[in-house]
């Protein structure tokens, strides 16, 4: 199992006024985990999406076990043995898990058959799943489940993961890493692509990393530290977030017996929700997607209300009130979501400014804006939060999504908040930005201000929270200081496996 | 006032006949949908078919050839509709409420020389014995074959969409487009296909309204029905049985409000004209309370990009 699988020589893909892939070449051999590392924007995804035949490259050439391999379409990619599970799982929620599945096939068989397929592939590979369930009812490692078992029933030689973990329990992405390893005994080469550098370093054999579309290095992630690859990502030591000894005054933030009823159909309610924050102090609050993270954020913000009594702000009963009047009080929040949630992405820096710091930073006389103020204040967040864009006149869309990120918690930030909740503050933004908004965070509370950071990435909550809880179905677990919490604590603490049955023996 | 002048063996017949230009357009419509476009130029479609049907049928004397081009008709203004909003990536709903004032102006000018006259008589199916049965023969047995064809076509639809792979992936793509093309099915392809299906289905649904129903040209005259069709497979949310059901109410409470008009109920005249729209849209909001929902990209522009 040491032959070479596939081999990248010199692959190169330009966009207009950038260069996705400049000169990329490694191999992959047959029956290894090969990590793909990198920061955004760093041209992982183009590099897999021409893998996949998704894009066409420019020049440079693959060849898979020794034939020339140029995928016209993904079609052919499947037919050559190369199946993808994507990181934005590409399944489709009105159709049931059989559906599904023979979407991604060439011919596929009779559903009847097809079901039994599925189930004996399933079973066989340790993730137990139902044919006839709709897609739209799964969790979220279920539903990665479909993906990966639709590449499987494709018989692939190279199996390409974006992201897998993302979305998953400890627990699940324990599952998951032994049917990874009982595949690549099999003989299947996967290609790795992940953010989370401890995972690469238990999974990988092998790690190949990209900065800016080039290829800066290979290593065998086992015996290089996180530390150094995530500097070879970056390209250059990177401070990692620092908290200074903070003294705790008053609790800030009270919720008590909060019950709200989601109102999305596919939603969570919560249920019961009580916790506390001081002054100076942040609150982690972990989980897995969907499971009560957007309607808490949104109770908080004010888009949802619920009993005064529920939620005190400083003692001062809030739950009725709506988002303007609770940012007038210092209560503020940053959802996730930048594009549309955070910020209007067809709108200025300014705009998008003025739309939350309105009332705090006094950016309106009488009803009318004063753009003066306004501008200023755009350019402050731009330039205290080293912001990457050519000026606040820039829409929001056009910026990456690590600067709009910066911009969008910069722009609470400087509101000076009394409580600041934020959701999900570093997804899909690259190591430096990440840390530099974990600092901002940590400086915040510093000051005395009290955070709620709602987040899926448990490695970030550990690093800046005091205390920290997890989300089930819209419950909240204890609250227990987060240093020494051990990872099965967290998972246990997450919902276990989600009444996934471990069917590795 | 005389109910006894209802005759229901005929108020029956003439609802499957009352039913069918609106059945055919939202069957198309449904189609059109599911593919995840969202096409409001049903109006517009249907009276350029119906005009197109009518000029054909009055010029060759055949109303198989009108019934042929009128889909036809229907389907070059569908296609106007799909180059616009598949290729150009226009707004649907813009697009589409383009297409019905251009299709009402165009069905105007063509059919200039049409008013006032008869076109040749679809014929009607007489089958021995059977179309001679007392009821049964009157009601389900003796029509012209676009009813029979129109009921054929949804079952055709329903079937199609349950159980083959064409209907799986037309589903796919209205579904969630990004992940139909990352799957490397050709989201444009489809949606074309299903636009012109639908251009083609509102054609031949005007054509109707013209050349059976009202054998005769005015302007204007699909009189709102592409409007219901449209209404029609919202609530039935997206489902071909239930667009079925609902063409079915519509034409029976249109001729059962025509024939109530014509024994000389002491209801103003405004009211039974407003009642078919009103009783089929209460009827299918309260079918629509269960959670059926939308194809998810419905009326989302798609491009192969992102």
């Amino acid at each position: 199992m040491t032959g070479t699988l596939l081999t990248i020589k010199g692959l190169t893909k330009a966009y207009p006024g950038v260069v996705a892939n400049d000169d990329v070449s490694f191999e992959i051999r047959e029956g290894e985990v090969h990590a793909l590392l990198g920061e955004n924007g760093a041209g992982k995804s183009t590099l897999v999406k021409m893998i996949y035949g998704l894009v066409k490259p420019d020049s440079g050439a693959m060849t898979l076990r020794g034939t020339p391999f140029t995928p016209a379409e993904p079609r052919a990619a499947r037919a050559a043995g190369v199946a993808m599970v994507f990181q934005h799982f590409s399944l489709f929620d009105a159709l049931n898990v059989a559906e599904n599945i023979a979407l991604g096939m060439e011919h596929p068989p009779k559903m009847r058959d097809l079901a039994a397929r599925i189930r004996e592939v399933s079973e066989t590979y340790g993730l137990p799943l139902d044919p006839y369930r709709t897609v739209g009812d799964l969790s979220a490692g279920e539903r990665q489940r479909v993906e990966i078992i639709r590449c499987l029933l494709q018989e692939p030689k190279l199996l390409i993961m974006d992201e897998p973990t993302s979305v998953l329990t400890p627990q699940e992405v324990e599952i998951l890493f032994e049917t990874l390893r009982k595949l690549t005994g099999e003989g299947v080469a996967i290609l790795y692509i992940s953010h989370k550098l401890e995972e690469i370093r238990a999974l990988c054999d092998h790690a190949t990393i990209l900065r800016l579309g080039r290829n800066v290095g290979t290593c065998v992630p086992a015996e290089t530290s996180a530390r150094e690859m995530a500097e070879l990502m970056v390209g250059s030591a990177f401070e990692a977030p620092e908290r200074a000894g903070r003294a705790l005054g008053d609790v800030a933030l009270d919720i008590s017996g909060l019950s709200v009823k989601s109102p999305s159909a596919f939603g969570t309610s919560l249920k019961n929700i009580h916790l506390t924050v001081q002054q100076g102090e942040i609150l982690g609050i972990g989980g897995v997607a969907g499971n009560g993270q957007d309607e808490l954020l949104a109770v908080l913000s004010g888009e949802l209300k619920t009993h005064p009594d529920a939620i005190r702000l400083l003692g001062q009963p809030v739950g009725r009130l709506g988002p303007t009047a609770r940012r007038e009080l210092g209560l503020l929040a940053a959802p996730e979501e930048r594009l549309g949630h955070a910020a209007a992405p067809d709108m200025s820096l300014i705009e998008n400014g003025v739309l939350t710091a309105a009332q705090r930073e006094n950016l309106l006389n009488r009803g009318f804006l004063k753009w003066g103020a306004a501008r200023s204040f755009a350019e402050k967040v731009i330039e205290s939060f080293d912001v990457r864009t050519p000026g606040p006149d820039n829409a929001a869309r056009s910026l990456s999504g690590g600067n709009l990120q910066k911009f969008v918690i910069g722009r609470e930030v400087l509101q000076r908040p009394k409580v600041l909740v934020v959701n999900q503050p570093t997804w899909g933004v690259d190591a430096a930005a990440a840390a530099a908004i974990r600092q901002a965070l940590l400086d915040l509370a510093a000051e005395g201000a009290a955070i709620v950071c709602i987040s899926q990435d448990l490695d970030e909550l550990m690093e800046i929270s005091d205390r920290f809880g997890a989300l089930n179905e819209g419950r909240l677990s204890d609250i227990r200081p987060a240093k020494g919490l051990t990872v099965e604590e967290i998972g246990l603490m997450m919902g276990g496996a989600h009444g996934m049955e471990v069917s590795h023996a | 006032m005389d109910l006894s002048s209802i005759n229901p063996a005929l108020l029956l017949a003439s609802l499957l006949v009352a039913a069918t230009p609106i059945l055919l357009a939202a069957i198309g419509e449904l189609v059109v949908e599911r593919s995840g476009v969202l096409n409001l130029g049903v109006e517009g479609m249907m009276i350029t078919g119906a005009i197109c049907g009518f000029a054909v049928s009055v010029e060759t004397g055949s109303p198989a050839l009108g019934f042929l081009l009128a889909a036809l008709g229907g389907a070059v203004l569908a296609l106007l509709f799909a180059l616009l909003t598949q290729f150009a990536l226009a707004n649907q709903v813009a697009s589409g409420l383009a297409l019905t004032l251009f299709g009402l102006g165009l069905s105007s000018l063509m059919g200039q020389g049409y008013v006032g006259i008869k076109p040749p008589p679809t014929p009607k199916l007489d089958i021995p014995v059977l179309s001679d049965l007392p009821f049964i023969g009157r009601v389900v047995f003796s029509h012209d074959l676009m009813v029979y064809f129109a009921l054929a076509l949804v079952a055709a639809v329903w079937a199609t969409l349950k159980y083959t792979r064409v209907g799986l992936i037309l589903r796919a793509v209205g579904e969630n487009h990004d992940a139909a093309h990352a799957l490397g099915y050709k989201v444009v392809r489809v949606r074309l296909m299903a636009i012109l299906f639908g251009g083609a289905c509102a054609g031949l649904g005007g054509a109707y309204i013209s050349l059976v129903r009202v054998p005769q040209w005015t302007e204007g005259m699909t009189a709102g029905a592409g409007w219901i069709a449209l209404a029609l497979v919202v609530f039935a949310s997206w489902k071909a049985g239930r667009v079925l059901l609902g063409a079915w109410l519509f034409g029976g409470v249109t001729v059962l409000q025509l024939n109530l008009q014509a024994a000389g109920v002491a209801i103003p005249v405004e009211y039974l004209s407003m009642s078919p729209y009103l009783i089929t849209i209460v009827v299918l909001v309260i079918m629509s309370a269960d959670k059926s929902r939308a194809p998810a990209s419905l009326g989302r522009v798609f491009h192969a990009s992102s």
